[in-house]
């Protein structure tokens, strides 16, 4: 399998660190080589936070994604910021109810969806992150769908276990809009 | 063996030092270290040990010199600004002979500097972090698994050279997740003698102490230390050697720029530049002979560290000079690229 070079970016409180570690786990269940590397400090307040995810077949090297060929982003600054890193042939992920303007890359694909605004319609709302995920897996193959459950139950702690249904629910929203 | 686990590098740390039998961490909190002292607040009341907040990183390293004079295993942790007010603590530690492991998290500076990762404090941990004549072992982490498995060695072979050690990482290793198959549980079965338990009036006193008004006494002292540093630069120096065997460059780093060195040297690699790494893993001691061993063998030296070349001279005393060194760093928490790395292996092979 080609290897994933990921960046979730977004406010914090998107839920982005969080998106990572499910594929962070799942490539752990997976057996695969794997680095989950999270923004950190002042700039989670307010401004962009962000998180890096590489899943490999062989040992990571350096933990930071410098060229990714995943891009989710969930809000203008870091389409702003990353957009132009996007290794060609890369796949982003928009959250278009957040995000007015489009890409201006025709040599990768974009997913447009109105992640925000489907999570709030179907009552899933906090969960846009997820939706997008499923967007991504289903698209892209980064992590194998027989895993995602398992690894999402890692990640959600236990006296939020009961969140499980909804997370799984947004995912198969994601995972239907780009079918 | 223990499964493979996903875990923070500071997370790492503090688990595998209680694997390492350590019931007491004193600490303070400062990023980008604090997860050690929240992993360790959760877990050591549930196993009996003693997490506790100090007022103050002074504090937490002189509580930690009490401990290790009871022969019980302490550690605390920090990052650069902190460890700067633990520096007379552990020279304490030096003087008194005890074995302690202090964790520093590096970020930039000086000063209060930045939050972002660092190496910056290279020379404060090599040269003998405090006033005084000494060494601190220094072990430099370059992977989630290193971070567990170096905080046990450490532990060990600061008890077995009664001297501190030091886990000198940096924010990008403290911060990042990957998978971990953490230690076995160390047995405790090393006699210590010295230390303070209570007599029981069945043996003398036991004095911990670095106060030698004697100039004859603290002479002798200072002699005796440097002759066991002798031995560990002798036996316990560390280090790993990636792709030398035809490298005509030699690329010497550690923690995350030795990751994303790794990245160059693939790339590298692929255009037909033979260029190795050797990597330290303790900085005291350091790797002086196969440093010198390659210098009979390559026609440069790559020094990749995140401060203005602080390692840079340890390189150029172990090679004697004997080859051109060159300098590729970063500072203030930016990290340098794997195509800056690149840049700086295709000058030096010029």
């Amino acid at each position: 399998m080609a290897d994933f070079e990921i960046v979730i970016a977004g406010f914090g409180g998107q839920g982005l660190l969080f998106t990572g570690k499910v594929l962070a786990y799942a490539g752990l269940l997976e057996g695969r080589e794997l680095s989950w590397l999270p923004s950190y400090g002042p700039e989670m307040r307010g401004g962009t936070a962000n998180c890096n995810v590489i899943l490999s077949d062989t040992p990571v090297g350096s933990p930071i994604v410098q060229h990714p060929n995943v891009l989710m982003v969930m809000n203008a600054p870091s389409l702003d910021k990353y957009e132009a890193d996007v290794a060609p042939g890369g796949t982003i992920f928009v959250d278009s109810s957040l995000i007015e303007r489009k890409v201006n890359r025709d040599d990768v694909t974009v997913y447009y969806i109105p992640a925000t605004r489907m999570a709030a319609e179907a009552g899933l709302s906090g969960l846009a992150n997820m939706i997008l995920l499923g967007a991504m897996i289903r698209t892209t193959g980064c992590i194998s769908e027989d895993t995602l459950p398992d690894a999402l139950h890692k990640v959600i702690p236990e006296r939020k276990a009961h969140l499980f249904d909804a997370n799984m629910k947004a995912i198969e929203a994601g995972r239907a809009e780009v079918a | 063996m223990q499964e493979k686990v996903l875990m923070k590098g500071n997370e790492a740390i503090a688990e595998a030092a209680i694997l390492a039998g350590c019931r007491h961490y004193f600490g303070y909190p400062i990023t980008p270290q604090t997860e050690v002292a929240a992993y360790m607040a959760k877990r050591m009341p549930k196993i009996g040990g003693t997490f506790l907040q100090a007022e103050s990183e002074i504090a937490a390293i002189n509580m930690v010199y009490g401990v290790a004079s009871t022969g019980k295993r302490a550690m605390t942790s920090s990052s650069s600004p902190g460890i700067s007010l633990k520096t007379e603590g552990i020279s304490y530690l030096a003087g008194a002979d005890l074995p302690a492991l202090i964790v520093n998290v590096q970020r930039g500076g000086p000063g209060l500097g930045g939050i972002q990762p660092s190496q910056s404090d290279y020379f404060l941990a090599t040269r003998g972090p405090g006033h005084g004549d000494f060494h601190v072992l220094v072990f430099a982490p370059s992977s989630v698994q290193e971070m567990a498995d170096l905080t046990s060695l450490a532990f060990d072979l600061a008890e077995k050279y009664r001297m501190p050690a030091m886990l000198l990482a940096d924010g990008t290793m403290g911060q990042m997740m990957e998978p971990v198959v953490l230690p076995e549980p160390t047995e405790l079965t090393r006699e210590k003698p010295w230390a303070v338990t209570g007599t029981k009036c069945a043996r003398e006193h036991n004095i911990i102490n670095s106060l030698y008004l004697s100039p004859q006494e603290l002479e002798r002292l200072n002699i005796e230390r440097f002759e066991r540093y002798k031995t560990i630069e002798a036996t316990e120096t560390r280090w790993e050697s990636f792709m030398m065997d035809d490298a005509e460059i030699c690329i010497v780093s550690c923690g995350i720029t030795a990751r994303v060195s790794r990245n160059a040297i693939v790339e590298a690699r692929k255009q037909g530049i033979k260029v190795g790494m050797i990597r330290p893993i303790t900085l005291w001691p350091f790797p002086e002979k196969p440093l010198l061993e390659a210098a009979e063998k390559v026609k440069a030296f790559v020094c990749v560290e995140l401060n203005m070349g602080q390692m840079i001279q340890d390189v150029e005393l172990a090679i004697k000079c004997r080859k051109p060194v060159s300098l590729c760093s970063r500072v203030g928490g930016m990290i340098p690229s794997p195509e800056e790395v690149l840049a700086a292996i295709k000058q030096a092979n010029e």
